[in-house]
C-alpha cells in the first residue's frame, strides 16, 4: 500500500521535463495519470528515485483533426476521449476501447499517452493503435521524432521511447468516407483487464473491396500484437462472411495467449477468431450504416 | 422529518409517530454516515499512537531457519520489533481457536500458509513500518507443500501440524448410514453428482483491524476490534492471556461489513495487544487489502459428493453426502461446539424425505484458517448448495420439470412444526406459497414455451429454482454453546423520567440496522416513538454479554430479548398505571403506548407518564425505576425460507452467461422494517451473485495464492449485478416473539443453486448435468464444446 | 530521500497549507493530516473506489494520486458535501433510500455519484450505474443506491428549475 520513498519535480515545459529525465537517469520516471504507476509502486514492483510530473505543462492535452491527421496530446485524459464528440463520429474504437479502460473515475485521470507508453500487453489502447495505423510523436533532448504504431511496442512494457523520450502526440490518419472501426473487449466484469481484446479497422473503396485493413489484439502476446496475416487476407477485396472467417482465423493462430486467471489459453484463442469476427462485422456496419457514429 | 411509509394499519394518532413493527423508516445510523462522520477502526487516533505491520511469509510451508530483524530496528521511527519467540516467553507465540484447536500467533518453527504472519514491526506511522517490513531478514528452508485436502488425507501426505501429528481434523457424521443406504440401493432411480463449494473470501470493504491501548496505571486493555462477537472475545482473551476479564474491554465501533470473516482471531489482535503492552502506547493494525484477503478467513471449500434416491415417479426418497472439507492450517471456525460442520444437517432442505446421511472429513493444508463465514449461515450454504443442485439434477434425469418435482416434494403446510430425519424441528413454512409466488411474478409457464422455441432455433436459455430453507437463530442452550459459552443474547432496556429510552445489546451490527430495527421493536412493545430510542452495542463494558451477530442470529435472539425485556417492563409499568389511576391491574387494557381503564378509555396514562412516576411517584414498596434485562435463550432455532428463479442466456460463441430476471420470494416470518429487509436480501443475492459467476481463491501446488487482491478477486460491481426483483410471504415463527425469523443469509443460501440451476438448465438438453461454480465463460463454452454446441462466430 | 514538500491545497473551502513527503497518498493526507476520516481505504490496486474525491471538481481515487501533486487544486471530500447544515441532495438521497448499510462504501460512492450527476443531469439506469462502476460495494446490491441517486438527480434537477424557471 506504500510507495517508497522518491523525490519529486513538476517541469512546467517538456524540454524541461527532458532535462530532469537525463538528469535523474535511468531511475526517473514520468508521471502523467499515475493510474497504472502508482499502483505498481504502492506493491513496491518499482521504485522510483525521481518521479517527473508533467501534468503541469501545458499544451500537451488536445483532440483536434489538422493537417490530415487527427492529433491528441499525449496527456489527454481518457475520459476526454471517451466524451470527444470528435471521435464519437469518426474515430469509433478509439471510442470504444477508452470507455473500457479500467472504470470512470481512472479514466478522469488516466491518460492516452500514459496507457500507450506503459506498454502493459493487456491495455486497451495499444492495439487500438496497431488497427488505426497511428503514429506516435516522441520528443527528447535531440528533438521530436514520429514512430509508426507498429514499430512502436517492442515488449512487455517495453517501447521504443529511449530513455530521455517522452511520448507528447498520437497521430491518427484523418477520418475518410468508408472507414469504420470497433474495439471489443471480453472481460470476466467490468473494470478488469481484458481476457482478450481486438481492435479492427477497415476502410472500403466505392465498390465495397478493403484499401485497408488494421488488427490489433489486446492480451495474447507479450505486447500487443498486430495481425498482418489477418489484415492482408482482407485487402483488395469485397468483405465477406467468408473473408471475415478466414480473417478471424488467422488472427487466432498469430495470437500467443497464456494460460492464467482470466481463462485458458486455448479458450483466449478462440476469443480471438470470435471477436476479430465480430468487430469486422460492426465496424462494415459502421460504415454502411452511414458511419453515423457509435450506436 | 420524514415519515416512512407505512405498511400496518394505524388505529390512533399517536401511533403514527411509533413506526413499531413493519415500517419502512429511515436508519437512525445515517445522519452520521453519510456526513463522513463514521467511527471505522482506522479512523480511530490515540496520542503517541504506534502502527504496526507484519512481515509475512511468500512460502506456502517452510522452516524458519533465521530472522535478522538489525535493520529494521535501525530505522528511525521503528519503535519495537516482535517475533514468534517474543511472544513464546508470553506464552502467546499459539493460542486456542474458536473451534478448540490452536493457531500461531507468531511461528517460532515453521511457516504454514503463503502470506502467514511472520514478523510485527511497530512504528510511528504505517509509512516507516512498511519500510521496515523490507528489511526484516527472514531465511526459510522450504518443506513440501499440501493444497489439495484429498492429498492432504492420504497416507504419505506432508505433517502440516507437527503439534497433531495428522492433516485429518476430525470425521463427523450424521443420519442413519444403514436405513438410507438400504433406501439408494432399492430406489428406482439414483442420481449422483460431485460438487465443488468454492474458496472465497468475504471482502467486506473495511479490512480487519484494531487499537490496542493498554493502560499501565490499572493494568486495563482497551481494544477498538472489527469483530462481531465483541464479549466472546474478551471472555477468550481474558483466558488466554490472564489479564483479568474486568480489565479488557472490547470495543466494535463501526464495521465496515462483517459477513462472518470479522468472527475469528487474527494474529493483528494479538500482537497489537502485546505492543501495546511492551511499548506503553496505544498501536493501531489495519489490515491492507493484498494482505487481508489471502490471510484472514476464507468461505466454503467444500467437496462434497452428493446423491439423491427417489421413486421414477419422482418421489425424492432419501439423500446422501459425502464431504471432503479444507479447512487450512488451522481449524479455527466458530462452529457451535456440537456442531462441528455447522447446521450442514440442514440438508434434507425443503422436503419431506425418509431418511438421509451425511459425513463429512475435515483436512488441514497449507492455507489460512477458514470455512465458516462470507454469510454461510454455519454451512447452511453448502447444504442448500447441494440439495437444490440435486433437486435439479434428478429432475433432469427423469425427466420432469423442476418445479413441478419440488411442489411434488415439499413438506406441506400442514406438517408444521416439522420434525425432519436428521433432527431438526423446523418452526414453520409453507413452501408451495413461495414458490408458486414466484413462479406466478416470472412468468414460468410463459418462460418454459419460450425455452422450447428458443431450443428449437439454437438459442440457449435457461430457468433455474431455488427453494431453500435456511435455519437460523442459534440457538437453545441445550445444544448450542461455542467454546462453552450458551448461545442465548441479550437485551438491557431503560426508560428515563422522560419517557426517553436507552437499549444495549449484546449482538454487533456491521450493517444490518440493529440501532433502527431494535429501536421498531421496543417501540412496537412500548409504544415509544423509535426516535426517542438509543440503541447501542459492541462496548462489552456498557453491553449485557451476548455472541454477538453472525449466523442471522440477532433477530431471533437479541431482538426476542429486546421484546421479551419490553413485556417485563409493561408489566411494572402496568402496577404503576393501576396505582396512578387508582384501578385494578385487571381492569386495564393495554394498548400500545398506554394503559387505559376498561370501559373508560379516557382514564388512562401513557407509557412516558408512567416512566416518570417510576422515579417520582411510584408505589410505597415498589423499587424506583423503569427497566429490565432479558438473556433470551431461544426454544428453538427459526427457519426462513424463500423460492428463488432465475432466468439466464447463454452466449455460445463465448460461453458468457448472462442473468435476464432474477425473482426472490423471501419469507422471513413477520418483518421489522421492509426497507432494511430489502437490503439485506438485495445485498446477498449480489454475493451470491458473484459466488456462483466471478469469485474464487485458488492455489497452485506450491501453495502460491491467486484471488489474494481486489484486482484478481472479482466482485460485482453495478454493471453486471442483475436487477433483482423481490416480493414476500409472511409465515410468522409460532415460538419467537414477534413472530419473526432471520434474514441477513438467505440469499447468499438459496441462490447459488438457482444462478447453477439455471445454467445448468440451459444446458440440460444436451445432457449436461453439472459446471462448477465459478460459472466462467471458458468453463461454459467447454461444455459446449463437449457437445458440440459451441459456435465460432 | 524524499524530502518534504510544501503544497497549497483547498480542501473542501478551506486553504490548507502543508509540508509532506512526495510519497504521501492523497488519501492519508487527508485522513491523516487533516483529520477528514470520511474518505475510506478499501484497497490496495485501485479497485474499490472507497477513496474517491473529487479534484476540481472530476472524481479521483485519492489512493492513486499524491498529496503533492495537489498543490495549487481543489478538492472535495464527504465532509464537503453539506452547507451550512443542509445535506447534499446525494446524502439526502442516501438516507431516504437506504442507499448504505455499513457506511464504508458510501463517501466515496457519493461523491461518483455527485461527479456522475454534475455531467449528466438526467442519466439513464444504465449510465448511473457505469458511472459507479469504479465503486464497490459488498452490502446492498447496488438497487437502492441506483434509487438513491436517482432521488438526488430528481432534487437537483428541481433546484436547478427553480433558480432558472422554465419560461
Amino acid at each position: 500500500m506504500i510507495p517508497p520513498s522518491f523525490e519529486y519535480v513538476a517541469p512546467k515545459t517538456i524540454p524541461e521535463a527532458i532535462s530532469l529525465l537525463e538528469k535523474f537517469g535511468q531511475n526517473s520516471k514520468i508521471l502523467a495519470g499515475g493510474q497504472s504507476l502508482i499502483p505498481v509502486m504502492k506493491l513496491r514492483l518499482a521504485s522510483p528515485t525521481h518521479l517527473i510530473d508533467i501534468n503541469r505543462i501545458d499544451g500537451l492535452s488536445y483532440i483536434k483533426e489538422t493537417d490530415g491527421f487527427l492529433k491528441i496530446g499525449a496527456l489527454t485524459r481518457m475520459s476526454e476521449i471517451e466524451s470527444s464528440d470528435l471521435i464519437k463520429k469518426k474515430y469509433f474504437l478509439l471510442h470504444d476501447a477508452a470507455k473500457e479502460i479500467a472504470d470512470p473515475t481512472v479514466r478522469n485521470l488516466g491518460t492516452v499517452g500514459g496507457n500507450i507508453s506503459h506498454a502493459d500487453p493487456a491495455n486497451d489502447l495499444p492495439a487500438t493503435m496497431l488497427a488505426s495505423d497511428a503514429t506516435l510523436v516522441a520528443t527528447g533532448p535531440k528533438g521530436q521524432r514520429t514512430i509508426k504504431a507498429k514499430d512502436f511496442f517492442l515488449d512487455t512494457f517495453t517501447t521504443a521511447l529511449t530513455h530521455e523520450e517522452i511520448l507528447t502526440e498520437i497521430r491518427l490518419p484523418e477520418y475518410t468516407a468508408g472507414t469504420g472501426s470497433s474495439y471489443l473487449k471480453l472481460e470476466k466484469r467490468v473494470g478488469d483487464f481484458a481476457i482478450v481484446g481486438v481492435a479492427v479497422q477497415i476502410s472500403l473503396d466505392k465498390e465495397g473491396r478493403v484499401l485497408r485493413a488494421g488488427i490489433g489484439l489486446t492480451s495474447v502476446a507479450p505486447t500487443a500484437l498486430e495481425s498482418t496475416r489477418a489484415e492482408e487476407q482482407l485487402v483488395g477485396k469485397k468483405l465477406t462472411d467468408e473473408s471475415i472467417s478466414r480473417a478471424a482465423t488467422l488472427a487466432s493462430e498469430d495470437s500467443n495467449p497464456t494460460s492464467d486467471l482470466r481463462g485458458p489459453a486455448d479458450y483466449k484463442k478462440k476469443m480471438v477468431k470470435i471477436l476479430t469476427t465480430r468487430a469486422l462485422k460492426r465496424a462494415y456496419m459502421r460504415i454502411v450504416g452511414g458511419g453515423g457514429g457509435v450506436e | 422529518m420524514q415519515r416512512g411509509v407505512k405498511e400496518r394499519e394505524m388505529t390512533t394518532a399517536q401511533m403514527q409517530e411509533v413506526h413499531g413493527m413493519g415500517h419502512r423508516i429511515k436508519r437512525k445510523e445515517d445522519p452520521a454516515l453519510i456526513r463522513g462522520k463514521g467511527n471505522y477502526i482506522d479512523d480511530i487516533k490515540l496520542p503517541g499512537m504506534l502502527f504496526l505491520d507484519f512481515v509475512r511469509s511468500p512460502y506456502a510451508h517452510a522452516k524458519i531457519k533465521s530472522i535478522n530483524t538489525e535493520r529494521a530496528k535501525a530505522l528511525p521511527g521503528v519503535v519495537a520489533v516482535i517475533t514468534g519467540n517474543d511472544l513464546k516467553g508470553l506464552g502467546l507465540d499459539w493460542i486456542p481457536t474458536l473451534a478448540n484447536d490452536r493457531m500461531m500467533v507468531l511461528p517460532t518453527e515453521k511457516v504454514v500458509y503463503q502470506m502467514q504472519e511472520v514478523v510485527g514491526v511497530v512504528a510511528e506511522n504505517r509509512y516507516v513500518a512498511a519500510d521496515a517490513v523490507g528489511l526484516v531478514e527472514v531465511e526459510y528452508e522450504p518443506l513440501p507443500v499440501v493444497t489439495d485436502p484429498f492429498k492432504a488425507l492420504e497416507k504419505d501426505a506432508p505433517i502440516i501440524r507437527t503439534d497433531k501429528g495428522t492433516n485429518h481434523i476430525f470425521h463427523w457424521e450424521v443420519g442413519d448410514r444403514e436405513g438410507t443406504d438400504k433406501i439408494f440401493k432399492e430406489a428406482d432411480v439414483v442420481v449422483k453428482q460431485d460438487l465443488y463449494y468454492p474458496r472465497i473470501h468475504v471482502s467486506y470493504m473495511e479490512t480487519c483491524g484494531c487499537v490496542a491501548d493498554f493502560n499501565p496505571i490499572d493494568g486495563k486493555l482497551t481494544l477498538w476490534m472489527t469483530t462481531q462477537a465483541p464479549h466472546a472475545v474478551r471472555t477468550v482473551a481474558s483466558l488466554v492471556t490472564k489479564i483479568p476479564e474486568n480489565k479488557i474491554r472490547i470495543i466494535s465501533p463501526d464495521i465496515g461489513g462483517g459477513f462472518g470473516g470479522k468472527v475469528y482471531v487474527y494474529p493483528g489482535y494479538i500482537v497489537a495487544s502485546v505492543a501495546s503492552i511492551i511499548t506503553g502506547r496505544p498501536v493501531k493494525w489495519v489490515n491492507d487489502r493484498s494482505d487481508d484477503q489471502p490471510s484472514t478467513a476464507f468461505g466454503r471449500d467444500f467437496h462434497m459428493s452428493a446423491e439423491l434416491a427417489a421413486t421414477k415417479e419422482g418421489r425424492i426418497l432419501a439423500v446422501r453426502i459425502k464431504t471432503i472439507s479444507d479447512h487450512g492450517a488451522f481449524h479455527g471456525d466458530a462452529n457451535p461446539t456440537k456442531f462441528p460442520v455447522g447446521l450442514f444437517s440442514i440438508c434434507t432442505g425443503s422436503y419431506d424425505l425418509k431418511n438421509a446421511f451425511a459425513e463429512v472429513d475435515a483436512a488441514y493444508t497449507n492455507k489460512p484458517q477458514g470455512g465458516i463465514t462470507y454469510r454461510c449461515s454455519f454451512r447452511v450454504t453448502e447444504a442448500v448448495y447441494a440439495i437444490e443442485r440435486m433437486v435439479d439434477v434428478l429432475a433432469h434425469k427423469i425427466g420432469m420439470d423442476p418445479a413441478e418435482i419440488r411442489l411434488k416434494n415439499f413438506i406441506p403446510k400442514e406438517k408444521f412444526p416439522y420434525r425432519s430425519v436428521l433432527g431438526w424441528t423446523y418452526d414453520s413454512g409453507n413452501y408451495e406459497a413461495a414458490l408458486k409466488k414466484a413462479m406466478e411474478k416470472i412468468g414460468y409457464a410463459e418462460l418454459r414455451r419460450e425455452q422450447e422455441e428458443k431450443r428449437r432455433r439454437g438459442e440457449l436459455m435457461g430457468i433455474g429454482i431455488s427453494s431453500f430453507t435456511e435455519i437460523v437463530g442459534a440457538g437453545p442452550s441445550r445444544d448450542f454453546d461455542i467454546l462453552g459459552i450458551k448461545m442465548f443474547d441479550s437485551a438491557e432496556i431503560r426508560i428515563h423520567p422522560t419517557g426517553k429510552v436507552i437499549a444495549r445489546f449484546g449482538t454487533k451490527s456491521q450493517g444490518q440496522g440493529h440501532a433502527t430495527t431494535f429501536a421498531q421493536i421496543i417501540a412496537e412493545e412500548l409504544g415509544i416513538p423509535t426516535d426517542d430510542i438509543t440503541v447501542e452495542e459492541g462496548d462489552t463494558d456498557t453491553a449485557p454479554y451476548g455472541l454477538g451477530t453472525y449466523a442471522s442470529r440477532s433477530t431471533p435472539t437479541a431482538g426476542a430479548a429486546a421484546a421479551v425485556a419490553c413485556r417485563k417492563i409493561r408489566e411494572k409499568a402496568k402496577k404503576i398505571a393501576a396505582y396512578l389511576l387508582e384501578a385494578r391491574e385487571d381492569d386495564l387494557e393495554w394498548e400500545r403506548g398506554r394503559f387505559y381503564v376498561r370501559g373508560s378509555p379516557d382514564r388512562s396514562k401513557t407509557i412516558q407518564e408512567i416512566a416518570f412516576a417510576a422515579y417520582t411517584n411510584h408505589p410505597l414498596g415498589m423499587e424506583a425505576g423503569l427497566e429490565a434485562v432479558d438473556y433470551y435463550d431461544p426454544p428453538n432455532m427459526t427457519f426462513p425460507f424463500g423460492s428463488y428463479i432465475c432466468v439466464v442466456d447463454i452466449d455460445r460463441a463465448t460461453g458468457q452467461p448472462k442473468v435476464r430476471r432474477f425473482v426472490a420470494v423471501d419469507d422471513c416470518g413477520n418483518v421489522i422494517n421492509p426497507l432494511i429487509v430489502e437490503g439485506q436480501i438485495q445485498g446477498a443475492l449480489t454475493m451470491g451473485f458473484g459466488t456462483a459467476f466471478m469469485e474464487e481463491i485458488k492455489y497452485d501446488e506450491d501453495g502460491n495464492v491467486y484471488g489474494g487482491n481486489f484486482m484478481d478477486y472479482l466482485i460485482p460491481t453495478a454493471v453486471e449485478t442483475p436487477k433483482w426483483e423481490l416480493d414476500r410471504t409472511v409465515t410468522p415463527s409460532p415460538h419467537h416473539p414477534l413472530g419473526a425469523k432471520g434474514v441477513g443469509e438467505s440469499a447468499t443460501v438459496g441462490s447459488p443453486a438457482a444462478f447453477v440451476n439455471a445454467v445448468v438448465d440451459a444446458l440440460s438438453s444436451v445432457g449436461i448435468t453439472h459446471i462448477d461454480m465459478p460459472l466462467n465463460p471458458w468453463k461454459i463454452r467447454k461444455a459446449l464444446e463437449e457437445k458440440g454446441l459451441a459456435v465460432d462466430a | 530521500m524524499g524530502k518534504k514538500m510544501h503544497i497549497s491545497v483547498n480542501v473542501n473551502g478551506q486553504a490548507i497549507d502543508a509540508e509532506v513527503e512526495p510519497r504521501l497518498l492523497l488519501v492519508h493526507f487527508l485522513r491523516e493530516n487533516l483529520n477528514l476520516t470520511g474518505t475510506h481505504i478499501g484497497c490496495d490496486t485501485s479497485n474499490c473506489g472507497a477513496c474517491t474525491v473529487l479534484l476540481d471538481g472530476k472524481a479521483i481515487k485519492s489512493c492513486t494520486f499524491f498529496a503533492v501533486q495537489a498543490d495549487g487544486r481543489e478538492i472535495t471530500t464527504v465532509e464537503g458535501l453539506a452547507k451550512g447544515g443542509k445535506l447534499h441532495p446525494i446524502q439526502e438521497g442516501f438516507w431516504e433510500k437506504h442507499g448504505l448499510q455499513c457506511g464504508f462504501c458510501t463517501p466515496g460512492m457519493m461523491l461518483a455519484a455527485v461527479a456522475l450527476l454534475q455531467k449528466n443531469h438526467n442519466p439513464t439506469e444504465e449510465e448511473i450505474r457505469r458511472g459507479i462502476s469504479g465503486n464497490l460495494c459488498r452490502c446492498t446490491g447496488y438497487v437502492k443506491i441506483v434509487e438513491a441517486i436517482q432521488y438526488a438527480a430528481e432534487k437537483m434537477r428541481e433546484a436547478q428549475q427553480v433558480e432558472a424557471p422554465v419560461r
